[in-house]
């Protein structure tokens, strides 16, 4: 099926998703979507397969104006996706979930639905048990069955969401068999993914969005650096690093190993040292995010030992992190670091040790007005914090961290901000490594990892490199890494 | 939870919903052949047309008070306690447990009073805090843990009357044997209603409503109940909180449950919380969970009650016509609530 995309805009609230982005895939062609986290890559496939609905913009399949209204509709018109997180239904088997979907016939008839599944899975080389739950197969066994389903369906476009994160290597190797096998035969493929490699390895064409909009097109054979000066920008040239001298270990990794449903991370050594910075580079979902947590005490590690100041500490419950003067900074202002709802004073209210049974509003107050100017938060004391802009909120997450900390782990501390904001926020946070505290962040701008890093690990599909010194990198050199070059 | 906005706007949302629910039931009056105003009069003059009728009404009005004040904080803590039925009831067993075992002792009855009445709330508080460990420890939904427990305890209740606690002779659905005019609360002249129990239940709204307002422990409710997740980071127990949420709530439960017994039946009865407990919730619901709004709602509530008690005397209708007043009414306050909301999202770009 040849689609094209027009002129696709789309806006949520304050962010703009999309911004005028036109696609076209010819059929048999795989097509990739590159960009780095928030660049707009799933929204606009989420468009095309009818799952939001643009504000403005055309969609063409073979030619003809489409109206997607849903996904209903469009795998009515032969467009199937894979999202990232399948969306399956765990609790039912394999070929009941081969069957959800159909539409037609009243009666359903397993043997044949299980006889044509293996028929279909025999086409691609996919070995899932018919029979079996879906929450007890593999995450790419999952991709699998919904890949076939959709197939069974009449799909003639699949649309695939990150499919090679937390897959095996084996499956990766049947998924891109598969899916050529299906470009062959007339199928158009579209491939959204932030993996340097499995977009070369795959794609005819592939188009690189940044901020919403399309950045640039490339065609096989690629040119990777062209490919991640199109993802990350223009090279600014940095500012000196502020010169924090480093003192002694303060955090020792001594063998840690993390993992969650997808990922695995481990072998960790490191030594933070009071003082330093550093910096966490990864895509997305790199494994990155489980290391700071299980910094912070909120994910429990799986092996491996975690001291301060002599003392383990993997294990011990997040209180105990806290006590220790570990904080940690989500980058969900709203879902994870404030309370919506709530004002900064009530914030702060709640954050102040002591205290008897009566709020002292009064004095709440002075110290609410004392922290928004220490903070320069643009916003009243009383007004609820979700009404504060993303910049501010930030600030007020920041405001409510206690004095004399040793190690503050954050999560994207300046995502979405502008770059005075950006600059106000880390100024605040080096005055903290001056005070002997250690910095740990993640960030997807690479710039601000070089800028303000002593140290950089790089996460590649639970892989950890470095620590390297941020003055031996460039940009392009930690892009490259990022997306799985040695 | 969030919080309904004061002002005309509420007003006028509530006078919407109000007037839709009192169209409708005008709508199932008519088809009952009876005229709608002629049933609202009499509903009316059944609850507030004299000083006698007026203290049933407050008789009601004190349960339904304890109960959506102990509500107002379970919801602050983003909770769901639907178990509030059975710690009424789990404080009036306690309560008639500790008459029982003092009716018989040279203890001044005050004495024995504020005994009974302290089991209750703490029999309240037991209950309200197993459907909460049940939630923090044993992963089930304070909903489904609640409702479990409502069975329970009307279970233990019937069996306790018809079983060790039954009158001499044999047990009946009318309950125990009555206790001692004097471990009675005493009442206001010749009226039903005991001034005790009114200062109680003026009470523990105003307690909620401080509490809430104005201290740590409301504040830290809060802020667990409206995320969570933040609040945990930002270093408040949640698990504690919510615990404390529950108990608290269920101390008022339980003490609604003790003033069935002590000032209003004098005994154990099977129906002994009279679904207080669930009426309740639609108080604070209606209230738009704030304490201010609670106590003309709970009177709103209880007139109703009370005044439908007319209904089959006079028209020979069921007096459930109250209950499907008082249901219409809070769904109309929140179809109201959701069109609203649905039609700022729609209008927002």
């Amino acid at each position: 099926m040849n689609i094209a995309l027009e002129n696709i805009s789309k806006r949520f609230g304050e962010v703009q998703a999309n911004e005028g982005i036109s696609l076209a895939v010819p059929a048999g062609t795989i097509h990739g979507i590159l960009g780095e986290n928030g660049a707009g890559k799933s929204t606009l496939m989420k468009i095309l397969s009818g799952f939001i609905r643009a504000d403005s913009g055309r969609t063409f399949l073979d030619g003809a104006p489409a109206q997607i209204r849903g996904p209903a509709d469009a795998i009515r018109l032969g467009i199937g996706m894979l999202h990232q997180d399948p969306l399956d239904f765990p609790p039912m088997t394999a070929v009941d979930n081969f069957l959800a979907g159909r539409t037609g016939a009243w009666r359903l008839s397993r043997p044949d639905a299980r006889r044509e599944l293996e028929e279909r899975q025999a086409d691609f080389d996919f070995r899932v048990d018919p029979g079996a739950r879906v929450e007890n197969l593999t995450v790419g066994e999952r991709q699998q069955l919904e890949m076939v389903r959709l197939l069974s369906l009449g799909a003639r476009a699949l649309i695939l969401d990150e499919p090679t994160t937390g897959i095996s290597a084996l499956q990766k190797d049947r998924l891109f068999a598969a899916l050529r096998k299906l470009a062959a035969d007339g199928k158009s493929i579209i491939l959204i993914s932030h993996k340097l490699r499995d977009v070369e390895m795959l794609c005819d064409e592939v188009t690189v969005l940044r901020r919403a909009r399309v950045a640039g097109r490339a065609q096989a054979p690629y040119d990777l650096n062209e490919l991640v000066r199109l993802m990350f920008g223009r090279v600014v040239t940095r500012e000196p690093r502020l010169e924090v001298p480093t003192g002694g270990p303060l955090l020792t990794l001594d063998g840690l190993a993390v993992e969650d449903h997808r990922l695995r991370l481990a072998g960790l050594n490191l030594e933070i040292r009071a003082g330093e910075v550093i910096g966490l580079a990864g895509l997305e979902g790199s494994g990155q995010e489980l290391f700071l947590r299980a910094c912070g005490g909120l994910l429990r590690p799986a092996a491996g030992r975690l001291r301060l100041a002599g003392r383990d500490l993997a294990g011990e419950p997040y209180p105990v992190f806290r006590d220790a003067g570990i904080a940690y900074v989500p980058a969900a202002r709203l879902e994870e670091g404030l309370v919506a709802g709530l004002t900064p004073a009530e914030h702060f209210a709640i954050v102040e040790p002591g205290g008897g049974l009566v709020i002292d509003w009064k004095l709440t107050m002075e110290q609410a007005e004392r922290r928004i100017a220490e903070y320069d938060i643009r916003g009243a004391a009383t007004g609820p914090v979700d009404s504060l802009s993303g910049g501010n909120q930030q600030r007020a997450l920041l405001s409510l961290l206690p004095p004399g900390l040793c190690l503050v782990l954050l999560e994207h501390p300046t995502r979405g901000l502008d770059v005075e904001s950006a600059s106000a926020i880390w100024r605040k946070l080096l005055d903290r490594c001056a005070d002997g505290a250690a910095l740990v962040f993640t960030s997807s701008d690479l710039e601000e990892i070089l800028q303000y890093s002593d140290r950089v690990l790089v996460f590649f599909g639970g892989q950890v490199a470095g620590p390297v010194p941020a003055s031996a990198m460039t940009v392009e050199r930690l892009g490259e890494m990022m997306g799985g070059q040695p | 939870m969030k919080e309904g906005r004061p002002g005309w706007e509420a007003a006028v949302r509530i006078g919407l919903a109000a007037g839709l629910a009192v169209v409708f039931v005008s709508g199932l009056l008519a088809l009952l052949g009876v005229s709608p105003a002629r049933a609202f009069m009499e509903m009316a003059s059944g609850s507030v047309g004299s000083a006698g009728k007026l203290a049933d009404v407050l008789v009601a009005w004190v349960p339904l008070l304890l109960v959506a004040s102990g509500l107002l904080v379970t919801f602050a803590a983003g909770l769901w306690n639907i178990g509030i039925e059975g710690q009424v009831m789990m404080g009036a067993v306690f309560t008639t447990w500790m008459l029982r075992l003092l009716q018989d002792a040279a203890l001044p009855p005050a004495l024995v009073l504020a005994l009974a009445i302290g089991a209750g709330m703490l029999g309240g508080a037991l209950w309200a805090v197993f459907a909460g460990l049940l939630k923090t420890h044993g992963g089930v939904n304070e909903i489904f843990g609640g409702l479990g427990l409502n069975f329970v305890a009307s279970g233990l209740a019937l069996w306790l009357i018809f079983g060790p606690w039954k009158r001499p002779g044999v047990g009946s659905m009318s309950g125990t044997e009555p206790f001692p005019e004097a471990l009675w609360l005493p009442q206001i002249g010749a009226l039903r209603l005991s001034g005790w129990a009114l200062a109680l239940g003026v009470l523990g709204i105003v307690l909620v409503g401080a509490l809430l307002r104005g201290t740590y422990f409301g504040l830290k409710v809060k802020a667990v109940g409206r995320n969570a997740r933040a609040a945990f980071l930002l270093g408040i127990p949640t698990t504690r909180y919510m615990l404390s949420g529950f108990a608290l709530c269920g101390a008022l439960a339980g003490a609604a449950g003790a003033l069935q017994v002590t000032a209003v039946y004098h005994r154990l009865i099977p129906a002994i919380s009279s679904g207080y407990g669930f009426l309740g919730l639609l108080v604070a619901m209606l209230s738009g969970y704030r304490a201010l709004a609670v106590p003309f709602v709970a009177f709103f509530f209880a007139a109703l009650n009370i005044g439908s008690i007319q209904l089959p005397i006079v028209f020979r209708l069921d007096s459930s016509l109250s209950g499907v007043l008082q249901g219409m009414l809070v769904l109309c306050v929140l179809v109201v609530h959701g069109a609203r909301r649905r039609f700022r999202r729609e209008a927002a770009p």
